[in-house]
Order: C-alpha cells, then sequence, then structure tokens
C-alpha cells in the first residue's frame, strides 16, 4: 500500500498502515517484545507496561502495545534504556506475586515465569509483606488463585468485548486491586474457559484440569470439534494414551482463537463408567462380554433373518448428526446394499414434508468471517449464543459495529449483543410471523408475491415488529436470514424453511442454516437421508424418515451414536419403537441402561478423538482429522465396524483400509459443491395458531450429544438446565397450576411430573419443557400439544 | 652391544625381583585399610546418592506436592508421577514410581525437589528377588522416608552450609 509508513525497530526497515500498533508490526517481522496484557484480539489496554520500549526522541520509554506507528520512527527492543525499563517493570509485577510456581498449574506454560526467566532479577528487595487476595469459587471449569492475578484485565476485556457479558470485574485501585466477581456467582458465559488461555499467569486455570499434569509431558494433536456445525479447530492434549485437556487452535476464518466451552471440557465425558469397552450380545435377558468376531456375526446374523423374514424394507438405520461422514456414508452405503432406503440422521426433526425439495445440503449460505459483515440479519428460531457460539459471536462483532440483528423466537432467548428488533411468539404462530415480515418485504420490494401466497397473504397482517424487521433488511446492503437449530426441531419447520427463504430473496440477502450436530451437511452429502443418494441424486422411492422410523416398530435397526429417548424428539416412543423392534444393532461408544433395553448387540466404538474422520462444516468447509488417542480398550472407529460389516454380508465396496479412501471416494461422488440453499418454492398453509397449551422442546446446550451428557463439570454449569416445566406467570395462572411446585404433563399417551419454574422467557400459551435431558423423556414428542394439571 | 650386557647383569642378579620385594616389604608393615565388609562399613559423605525414599513433615503430612520437577529431570525417565486435587484442595501425587532399575542414582531429582521431598538416603544395601520388587511405589518410598527419617535429616542439617 503507499500510503504505508516507514518505521525502523531495531534497525531493521518495516512498513505498517497507519494507526497500527507498534507491537503489531514488531509481531509481523517477528520482534519479540514482551507483553502481558496485550493481545491481538482484545483491546488495548496498556496497563501491564512490560511492553515499554525506547522510541527515538521519546524522553520516556513508551508502552509498544498503545504506540501507533509514526513516519520515521524508530523504535529500539533491546537497547539498554529499554530493557532497564522492563526490568524495571517485571520487579514490581513480582513483588506480590508468590512464588508458588511448584504447585501453580500454569507452571511450563506461565508468561510470567518465561519473562522472568529473561528480564527478573535473581532476588528480590523487596521485604514488605505480599498482598493475599482470597480465591472465589467462579463455577465448576475455572479455578481461580487471585494472589498470583498481575492485574493485566485481559479476563475483564473478554468479558467485556467477547463474552458479552462482565462477569469478571477490577475493583478496588492500588495494592488493593482485585479481579473477581462482584458476588459470588458462577461464570455462565458458554465461552468462559477462553479466559484460561487468555490468562497470563496462574490466576485463572482449567478446574477439570486441576493439578492433573504438566505441559512439557502433553503431547499435541489436531482434531475438529464435534458438537456444533462450526467445526471449531482442537488440539487434543494427551499423555500415556489419555486425553489430558483440550485447546484451541488458532484458524482465523471458524473459531479464531476462541472455544466454546462444550468444545473445550466435553473430553471430560470421554473415560466416563458407562464408556462401551467390550462388544455385548443379548442372549434371553443376560448381557454377555463377547469377542468382537461373535458380535459382528451375530448382528449380521440378525439383520439376515429380519431380511429374509419380513424384506428388506423392514431394515433401517439411524445415526447421529455428528457422526463423520466416513461413518454415515458407509452406514448408506451398508443399508442401500442391503436394498433398503431408510437412514436418516434427523433425529431432532418433526416435520419432513419439504425433504425433497431441500437443497443438496444446508449451509450457512456464507462463510462464517463474512457474518462479521453484515448490516442486517434475522434470526428464525435460534437460540445461537447456545446452540453455536462461535457464530454468535460474529454475530455479535457485526452487532456492535452497528448492524441490526433481528431475531423471531419462540422463547425470548437471553442473546450477549443487542437485538435490533425481537419477536417471540408460540412456536405455531411463528410462520404467521414470517408471513407478516414477508408481507411488509413484498409492499417494501415492489415484487409480486410468489404463486398461491398472495391469496394467503390476505389474512395476514404486518404489525409494526413486522415491518420494522422488513425495513432493516430491505434497506441493508449486506443482510443475512438465518433458520436456526431451534426451528428446524418445530413442527412448522417446512413453513418456516420457504419463508424465511422468501424473506431472503425479498431482502436480497443471504439465506442460511444453523443445523444440528458437527455434521448434517456432510449427512445430507453423504446420502445418510431417505430419499437422496450419497452425492446428492434424489431417490424415487425413498425410504422412511427418521420421524416414521422412531415412531413405529422396525424389522431391524442400525443405530449409530443414538440414544433414541435422548438424541431424537420423540421420546419415550423412540426408544419404545427400538424395543419392539426384532433387531437392534447398537453402534455406540457408551452403554446406557436404555441403550441395554432397546439394543440386541452392542458394538463399542470410539468418540469423535479417538477415530479419524470429516466434518463439513456449516460452511461446506471439508475438515478431516486424525484419531489423537488410540481406542479405549475394544471400541473400533466405527467406520472400520461398518466396513467389516459389509465384508461379512459379502457386498462390494467395502475395501476401505483408510478413513481418506471412504472420504476421496465419497468425493469422487459428490464433489465439494459450493454453499446453495436455493430450494424449489412450496407454498405455506399460514393455518391459524391453535388454541390450547403447547410444549416448547428447547434443547440445552449440554445435552446435545452422548459424550456432552456425560462430561460432568458442563453439567454442574448453570446452562445445563435441568428438566422442568417453565412457563410464564400468565400462563400458569391460566392453567391453574400457579401455585404448584410440581405439575402433571400429558402429551399423547404419556405423561411427567415436572417441577413448575415461572420464566418469563416463555411466551403465553406455552410450556417450556426441554428435552435430551433425563426427566422429561417420558414426553414423546418435543413440540405439540399438551395438557397440565397439579401434580 | 651395551644395552644388551647392562639387560644381562640386571637379569642375572634379580634387581628387578628385589625391587618389587621391596615395595611388598613396605606394605607389609603398613595399618591396613581393608574392612570387614558386611560386619564393618566405609563412612559415608552426608551426599552419598542411595535408595530413595519420600520424606514428611513433622506434623506426619507428606512433603510432595507434586510439581513433577523430579519426574522431568530424571536422565534416565525412571520416575513416573500421577496427580490430582485431593480433598483437601491440595496438590497431591496418586502415583510417585521409581523404577530402580532404570535409575542411574544421579541425585538430580533430590537437587530439583523445591520442598525437600524426595531424597536419596546411604542406604545401598537392598535387594529385590523378584520382578517389581524393585520398581519403588510411593507407599513403598514413604515408608523407607518414615524409617530413616532422622538419618536423612541429620545428613541434610550436615550439608546445608554448601548448598
Amino acid at each position: 500500500m503507499s500510503d504505508d509508513i516507514n518505521i525502523e525497530i531495531n534497525g531493521m526497515p518495516l512498513q505498517a498502515a497507519p494507526g497500527t500498533m507498534v507491537i503489531q508490526v514488531a509481531d509481523e517481522a517477528g520482534i519479540t517484545i514482551p507483553r502481558f496484557c496485550y493481545h491481538k484480539k482484545l483491546s488495548v489496554a496498556a496497563n501491564c507496561r512490560m511492553c515499554l520500549v525506547e522510541v527515538e526522541k521519546a524522553p520516556k520509554p513508551l508502552p509498544a502495545c498503545a504506540t501507533p506507528v509514526t513516519e520515521g520512527m524508530k523504535v529500539f527492543t533491546r537497547s539498554e534504556f529499554a530493557i532497564e525499563a522492563q526490568k524495571s517493570v517485571m520487579e514490581f509485577l513480582l513483588i506480590n506475586h508468590p512464588l508458588d510456581c511448584p504447585i501453580c498449574d500454569q507452571g511450563g506454560e506461565c508468561d510470567l515465569q518465561d519473562i522472568a526467566m529473561g528480564y527478573g532479577k535473581d532476588v528480590s528487595r523487596f521485604a514488605e509483606k505480599k498482598r493475599v487476595v482470597p480465591s472465589k469459587n467462579i463455577g465448576p471449569l475455572i479455578a481461580t488463585d487471585m494472589t498470583r492475578c498481575i492485574h493485566c484485565t485481559r479476563c475483564v476485556r473478554f468479558g467485556q468485548e467477547i463474552g458479552g457479558i462482565m462477569e469478571l470485574g477490577a475493583y478496588g485501585r492500588g495494592e488493593d486491586t482485585r479481579i473477581g466477581t462482584y458476588m459470588e456467582s458462577a461464570v455462565s458465559s458458554e465461552m468462559s474457559g477462553n479466559v484460561i488461555d487468555l490468562c497470563p499467569v496462574g490466576a485463572l486455570t482449567s478446574k477439570p484440569y486441576r493439578y492433573r499434569g504438566r505441559p512439557w509431558e502433553n503431547q499435541q494433536r489436531e482434531t475438529i470439534a464435534a458438537h456444533d456445525c462450526v467445526g471449531s479447530n482442537l488440539e487434543v492434549e494427551l499423555r500415556r494414551n489419555t486425553v489430558m485437556r483440550v485447546l484451541p487452535r488458532e484458524n482465523e476464518a471458524i473459531n479464531e482463537t476462541w472455544l466454546s466451552d462444550r468444545d473445550r471440557f466435553s473430553y471430560t465425558g470421554l473415560y466416563h463408567e458407562q464408556r462401551a469397552r467390550h462388544a455385548l450380545i443379548k442372549q434371553g435377558d443376560q448381557w454377555k462380554q463377547v469377542d468382537w468376531q461373535i458380535a459382528l456375526n451375530y448382528a449380521v446374523e440378525g439383520i439376515k433373518t429380519v431380511q429374509q423374514g419380513r424384506g428388506s424394507e423392514q431394515i433401517g438405520a439411524l445415526t447421529s448428526p455428528s457422526a463423520t461422514l466416513e461413518e454415515m456414508y458407509l452406514l448408506q452405503k451398508l443399508l442401500r446394499s442391503l436394498g433398503s432406503h431408510n437412514i436418516d440422521h434427523r433425529l431432532r426433526q418433526l416435520d419432513f414434508s419439504r425433504s425433497d425439495i431441500a437443497p443438496r445440503y444446508p449451509s450457512l449460505g456464507c462463510t462464517i468471517a463474512e457474518l462479521e459483515q453484515v448490516e442486517a440479519g434475522l434470526l428464525i428460531g435460534s437460540c445461537v449464543r447456545k446452540d453455536q457460539p462461535i457464530i454468535a459471536h460474529r454475530l455479535r462483532k457485526a452487532a456492535l459495529n452497528g448492524a441490526n440483528i433481528m431475531s423471531v423466537n419462540a422463547i425470548d432467548y437471553d442473546v450477549n449483543f443487542p437485538l435490533a428488533e425481537s419477536i417471540v411468539t408460540a412456536p405455531d404462530n411463528m410462520p404467521q410471523t414470517l408471513a407478516g415480515i414477508a408481507r411488509a418485504l413484498l409492499t417494501l420490494s415492489g415484487e409480486p408475491a410468489p404463486a398461491d401466497l398472495a391469496t394467503r397473504l390476505e389474512n395476514i397482517t404486518s404489525h409494526d415488529d413486522h415491518l420494522a424487521i422488513a425495513k432493516h433488511l430491505h434497506s441493508a446492503d449486506n443482510a443475512v436470514v438465518l433458520l436456526g437449530t431451534q426451528a428446524m426441531g418445530q413442527n412448522e419447520f417446512g413453513e418456516l424453511q420457504s419463508l424465511a427463504e422468501l424473506i431472503g430473496r425479498l431482502a436480497g440477502a443471504k439465506f442460511g442454516y444453523l443445523t444440528e450436530g458437527a455434521n448434517s451437511a456432510g449427512a445430507w452429502l453423504a446420502g445418510a437421508v431417505p430419499h437422496r443418494q450419497a452425492g446428492g441424486e434424489t431417490i424415487a422411492s425413498p425410504g422412511r424418515h427418521a420421524g416414521e422410523m422412531l415412531s413405529q416398530p422396525q424389522g431391524a435397526m442400525v443405530l449409530l451414536n443414538v440414544e433414541p429417548e435422548l438424541d431424537s424428539a420423540y421420546g419415550s416412543q423412540a426408544l419404545r419403537s427400538m424395543q419392539e423392534s426384532d433387531f437392534v444393532v447398537a453402534l455406540s461408544p457408551y452403554i446406557s441402561d436404555s441403550l441395554k433395553a432397546c439394543a440386541d448387540v452392542i458394538l463399542p466404538v470410539t468418540p469423535f478423538i479417538e477415530m479419524s474422520g470429516t466434518f463439513i462444516n456449516t460452511e461446506g468447509h471439508w475438515q478431516s482429522f486424525g484419531a489423537a488417542v488410540d481406542p479405549l480398550e475394544e471400541a473400533k472407529p466405527a467406520w472400520k465396524v461398518l466396513r467389516v460389516l459389509g465384508n461379512l454380508f459379502e457386498f462390494d465396496g467395502f475395501d476401505q483400509v483408510t478413513s481418506e479412501e471412504v472420504r476421496d471416494e465419497l468425493r469422487a461422488i459428490s464433489g465439494e459443491p459450493p454453499m446453495d440453499n436455493q430450494s424449489a418454492w412450496q407454498c405455506p398453509q399460514l393455518a391459524p395458531a391453535g388454541s390450547g397449551l403447547q410444549r416448547i422442546g428447547h434443547l440445552p446446550i449440554y445435552a446435545v450429544d452422548s459424550l456432552v451428557r456425560r462430561a460432568q463439570p458442563l453439567q454442574e454449569t448453570t446452562d445445563a438446565i435441568a428438566a422442568a416445566a417453565y412457563m410464564n406467570e400468565q400462563t400458569a395462572d391460566a392453567a391453574g397450576v400457579g401455585d404448584a411446585a410440581y405439575v402433571l404433563v400429558q402429551q399423547d399417551n404419556s405423561e411427567v411430573r415436572l417441577p413448575l419454574v415461572i420464566d418469563e422467557a416463555v411466551p403465553a400459551q406455552c410450556v417450556l419443557i426441554p428435552y435430551g435431558v433425563t426427566g422429561s423423556e417420558t414426553l414423546t414428542r418435543a413440540y405439540g400439544p399438551i395438557e397440565l394439571q397439579r401434580g | 652391544m651395551m644395552n644388551t650386557a647392562v639387560r644381562f647383569l640386571k637379569s642375572l642378579f634379580l634387581l628387578e625381583l628385589f625391587r618389587g620385594m621391596r615395595l611388598t616389604g613396605r606394605h607389609l608393615f603398613v595399618r591396613k585399610v581393608t574392612l570387614q565388609y558386611p560386619e564393618e562399613h566405609t563412612p559415608l559423605s552426608p551426599r552419598f546418592r542411595g535408595l530413595h525414599a519420600l520424606r514428611r513433615y513433622p506434623n506426619g503430612e507428606e512433603r510432595c506436592i507434586a510439581c513433577k520437577l523430579c519426574e522431568v529431570v530424571c536422565p534416565a525417565l525412571a520416575i513416573t508421577i500421577e496427580s490430582e486435587e485431593r480433598d483437601d484442595g491440595t496438590r497431591r501425587t496418586t502415583r510417585y514410581d521409581i523404577d530402580l532399575t532404570k535409575c542411574i542414582f544421579c541425585g538430580y531429582c533430590e537437587e530439583s525437589c523445591p520442598v525437600d521431598s524426595i531424597v536419596e538416603t546411604h542406604i545401598f544395601e537392598y535387594h529385590g528377588e523378584k520382578r517389581g520388587d524393585l520398581n519403588m511405589t510411593k507407599d513403598r518410598l514413604l515408608a523407607v522416608g518414615d524409617k530413616y527419617e532422622k538419618e536423612i535429616a541429620a545428613a541434610r542439617a550436615e550439608d546445608a552450609p554448601y548448598r
């Protein structure tokens, strides 16, 4: 660039854009300047003073992190003057720092330790009493030792700037400065684990990892996070083949330097007592531990018996949406070789009416990084902050830059950025709301309404808030409409899909999905849907979808990392269907009692950390990874198990030796298609909303898959919502349960007794009952009419 | 020619033999240094590096804080430590193994220890009879420490001025 400024650091001529700080230029040039408070992703605080450097013609040393470059500036980072200044700062930083490095978890990866080696004096001249700060319990994830704090305020700035809630703050002045929570309350941000990485000393460390290891004895392996559609890059640290902890791996396009707590701490469920370690088969009512060979033969015989007795179309398979591409591809290949198309990954979907016109795979419609640049965004049925924390962070950046982010939700979700407009309405009223917005947009854009819609829109009125959303979307040059994970689980998903796409088109906005699981996009491409082949080709006579398979008993079922009652929207009905099926093969990393109740063979497979594979994230990005550790005991990666099952059935095309071969086989069929969410128009019914009480089945952040559900520290956080009936006071009073502690919830033929919690975030006539958590799995549908009684 | 004559005369008069006999004779009357081991022992330096021990504080609390410096400094990779938070919130080892068949008795573990927990005692008379006998576990190391605490403390005190 021509307007670059010329500066010189340690005699090295460098160019930098105006406004750049000296430390940034030095970092890019590979010149090390010691620092504690400066972090490239946080604002400049310049309060540690460690980065003092000598600048020619400046009488005093200047902090490199807060000194913008000027033309002809000459900086010396290693001059006698600079080093003297840095050493003096170091001496001050150390006067109150306890010398407890031997018991400090940061030891070995501590910035203060490292920099003290370079700039510290041998002996302290400070003979006075050192300051002691009591530590607070700030939750199950972060351990505190506040005496070690050097007040760099990185954690405080993280809360303000990135996390969006100022949970940690600095109070007191000078010697009495303390960092802490204002009240003895748990830090509840879903990204809070990042302060562990940010803290340059051992004041904030990881609680699950506390006192367990040292950084120098850990080995690093790279992998990809498996709990949301973002695909954050992970670095798994292991010692003697045991996972010790998980850290973020920097990827500017995806997770930057951050990581959500779910991805960071899910490893704590890895060695849960329920881990499947050996193959089991059910004989009579007894479970028997057997060799792999016996278990595999038993599974094959069982499936063959069903095939011969009841026909191929009685065989089905369900996979977790977080399974790898390779697993899904081989599973559908196995099923289709058996002559059945009954395979699905959409376990939490209730509405399959528009499957056939769905895009080739659902994607974000733009890259994750592009979300930062949007001027307006509409979130539909999305608790983005908890479902995809990294996406929420990008939207938050956009919102803070002045973008109008708006939402239409069934619950007044707590978001960590300002919402320009927020409509909270009952799930069955959401299509009408979107139709109102669409109507307003039709007027604004002057475009004709699509076929059939015009007459249906006549009954719809556009309220002021609909109009405001339409205006924001219409006036923005760069807007995005996102259909969230919660919307995809609703009964009205199909209508919401059509309307959201229409709104996106009318507003000239990008349209995208925030899918559930780590690999929904991969599932569509790999053919883990009943109506599309691998690669996306439509099948003339599609098989049964997840809803059908989970609501009626089948012949033979193959479950891949699925706990039917918790991983589906169908609760106990799903479990009952599996129990009543003739033969169920469960490939599962965990053995729960309910899995034992419904399966006939349990084949121990590995969670994602212990296998190689590929996830396709929401921006259509194929991310392959290797196994970080060896499988536990006799567990095997599911793709290998499926491949051998294929061999035992003597099918062709099951000769792959590596997961890369499986991936390349699929890639040869599908290519790497770009994001394209366009689908054929299908006019929504826009039926008026019902009048009775209805359930909203919110999926809590720490209930998404079998690994996360077993991560004890995550289950102890405030985000791990317990099964209860949440409703607002007015609804409770109207149902006559206002003063009850417990309510009896009835849905179809199921009923469950749950504690009643008054929560004004739930709209009228709705009861929020989370699913995926123990206690509510008896209910049989995540959304739909319910009845309440005092219980 | 001359050399041959001298060598002949030397061997003729057994000169070298007498020289050797003189040395032997001298030592015949010198004070003996041989010790009747095991009845007698050589004196040991307080820095002697023998069998390892884990020490305790006088109140009975183990000294080791699981900092893992001995484990990382050990050149023979003989030390294996696993640690976690004990119920009272302190940092403690759950496993502390020294494989004496790997150990080269360099004393680095002792030197690196910030709390004088792992020490090498003056004991060098020990043996193993079956596989695993020379794999010292935490309990056995603590037992050695408990048994010889007095001697260990005395040796540390003696060496303290030079440390």
